[in-house]
């Protein structure tokens, strides 16, 4: 038997170690399953026994119904998909394109640029010029565009990004190649990008699930069905149940108007969440390596 | 001397023009989206009205903020706001730093990789699909709680979206749940860095584990919590909107607990209309969030030079 090391804990600690982690990470999936598992019971036994962990009856019907409306879901995505793509293209260029000659340690304004982005992080002027900029001034009401131009540079991504390179880009390679010739713009696009990679795989994972879990632009500036992503389906679906629940004669007056039950409800959840839970067991390992990354030498 | 500095100015940018270039849609950017909506706190000092346009509107003064914090909003949306995120700012130490210490001491290479996978998991959901989630759990009629837990418990039914007692709890819980499992990531990645050899010297000083974990593990992490509590610190007149607005389905009852500063704002600004209210409340919330960024930095600072964030 090999010999405990001085530093190793006791088998017994071990054990109650890893029973404290086991409840913990069902704390953490518990409710998804719940979710799930509510989806597809059958809404009759849900009335009499509530939510259960198990189904007693599987019963597929609250799918058929959102099914019924496939083409605004199929939209949603299709908003969903085109924001987060693109939103995540523009901003890894932007940050780029701030984050490398606040590298060059031969820029003499480097200081005034570090500031310039720096001082968003300390102030702004809120929501309400914010606001008023977005709607007034550049005219975005309902337009796709802004749902991504607020999340385009974000001041810690610039640095993080600025720091990778310091540290993995010697200052040399960048001499020998403005030696040779080599423009700015080409520095940029054929030595940095493929030597940081990393932080770009990284940062751009960060930007996508900001884009992709936002709906707080769109409760801001959308308002027309065609352009409402599926996270901004899912608030207006939980806002019109709430409604129908709080407001049963406005609902029995609608008549017409099915009321969507507890299982749509849950249902659209896990239409909702569906992706992430597929992509997740991929980009999860590549997650905490680049999160190890940004927060080690950032 | 000033007409030589300007001509080492001219120089340099003639110089860099390359870089200046590649700098400017960042830059211009950088003035539309933050700059120029800086200058619009001015309009918590006017009564806006919209044929005049901001700048031709009327200054009014203090007008506003006399308005705001003559009502009984102002304090709760600050004491919410204020003690929400003091519980999040501890909570998050606590939790994501045992977190970290105890996957360490596993010494296993593959189940602590599960452990954090499962718990970074509720990290990228987002707050519309934690309201659904929340829902699951507390629904009145059907929710898992009033349905399994306290029957389980011997106790009623509780109507929890009416029942404002109970939201403290439930958010910092929620809170907790999404991001422990994200920030320890950070601290289990500066654990992991630690030298074998330190342990051992305080295992042969007849240290136990407790002790290595007080006199090596804490004091090692002790730079990066404080880092991460200042960034927070800089942020505490901010709360995320769809924990406080969408994960208690605007509940109305509930808004004594869960009213704080952003929602406050939206509401003003969108719901009510109430355009001076909502700048005023706007603008107090950046000044208080900038004051108090750059108290907690000199105070670092004073204290240890190298932890401060600038």
């Amino acid at each position: 038997m090999k010999k405990r090391s001085l530093t190793e804990i006791t088998i017994p600690s071990k054990i109650l170690i890893n029973l404290i982690f086991i409840i913990v990470s069902l704390i953490c999936i518990v409710p998804f399953i719940l979710v799930i598992s509510v989806s597809i019971t059958d809404e009759s036994i849900i009335m009499r026994e509530g939510y259960r962990l198990i189904p007693s009856v599987v019963n597929l019907s609250a799918y058929e119904y959102l099914f019924t409306d496939i083409n605004q879901i199929v939209r949603s995505y299709m908003i969903s998909i085109i924001v987060t793509a693109s939103g995540t293209l523009l901003s890894l260029i932007l940050t780029a394109m701030y984050a490398y000659p606040l590298y060059r340690k031969d820029f003499p304004f480097r200081k005034f640029f570090a500031f310039f982005i720096f001082f968003t992080m300390l102030f702004n002027g809120g929501l309400v010029p914010f606001y008023i900029m977005y709607t007034q001034v550049l005219n975005l009401r309902n337009n796709l565009f802004a749902l991504i131009m607020p999340f385009l540079l974000n001041p810690f991504f610039v640095i993080i990004m600025r720091t990778y390179f310091t540290q993995n880009i010697p200052d040399s390679v960048i001499e020998s190649a403005i030696l040779d010739g080599a423009g700015e713009l080409r520095i940029l696009t054929k030595i940095i990008l493929p030597l940081a990679m990393p932080v770009f795989a990284t940062i751009g994972l960060f930007v996508t699930i900001i884009y992709w879990n936002d709906w707080f632009m769109s409760l801001l500036f959308i308002s027309k069905n065609e352009n409402i992503s599926i996270q901004y389906y899912m608030y207006k679906t939980m806002l019109n149940i709430q409604f129908m629940l709080n407001n049963p004669q406005a609902a029995a007056m609608a008549g017409s108007i099915k009321i969507p039950s507890e299982t749509i409800r849950m249902a659209m959840a896990v239409v909702g969440i569906g992706p992430i839970v597929i992509a997740y067991p991929f980009f999860q390992r590549y997650f905490v390596k680049g999160l190890t990354v940004g927060a080690i030498k950032g | 001397m000033k007409f030589k500095r300007f001509k080492i100015l001219i120089r340099d940018i003639k110089k860099y023009k390359a870089l200046l270039l590649i700098l400017s849609p960042p830059v211009i950017y950088l003035i539309i989206n933050n700059y120029i909506p800086m200058l619009g706190v001015i309009i918590a000092f006017k009564e806006i009205n919209y044929s005049d346009g901001i700048l031709g509107s009327p200054w009014v003064g203090f007008k506003n903020f006399r308005f705001l914090f003559a009502t009984s909003d102002a304090f709760v949306i600050t004491r919410n706001t204020l003690g929400y995120n003091t519980a999040f700012i501890i909570m998050n130490i606590i939790v994501p730093v045992s977190i970290a210490i105890a996957l360490n001491e596993l010494r296993n290479k593959w189940l602590p990789r599960i452990y954090q996978a499962v718990m970074l998991f509720p990290y990228f959901i987002s707050m519309v699909v934690t309201s659904y989630l929340v829902l699951a759990l507390l629904s009145h009629n059907n929710g898992f709680f009033n349905s399994a837990l306290m029957p389980f418990l011997g106790k009623d039914p509780v109507n929890w979206y009416d029942a404002p007692v109970y939201w403290p709890f439930f958010l910092v819980a929620i809170n907790v749940w999404k991001t422990a499992g994200y920030t320890s990531i950070i601290y289990l990645a500066s654990l992991a860095g630690i030298d074998p050899q330190l342990y051992e010297a305080i295992a042969i000083d007849g240290g136990g584990k407790w002790a290595q974990i007080r006199y090596i593990s804490i004091p090692m992490l002790r730079p990066i919590i404080i880092v991460m509590t200042l960034l927070s610190i800089g942020k505490i007149f901010n709360s995320d909107f769809g924990l406080f607005f969408q994960v208690p389905l605007q509940s109305g009852t509930l808004f004594p607990v869960t009213n704080v500063i952003d929602t406050y704002v939206y509401r003003s600004l969108i719901l009510t209309n109430d355009l001076g209210m909502a700048a005023a409340a706007g603008f107090y919330q950046a000044i208080v969030g900038l004051i108090l960024v750059l108290t907690t930095n000199t105070i670092v600072k004073k204290i240890n030079p190298a932890n401060s964030l600038f």
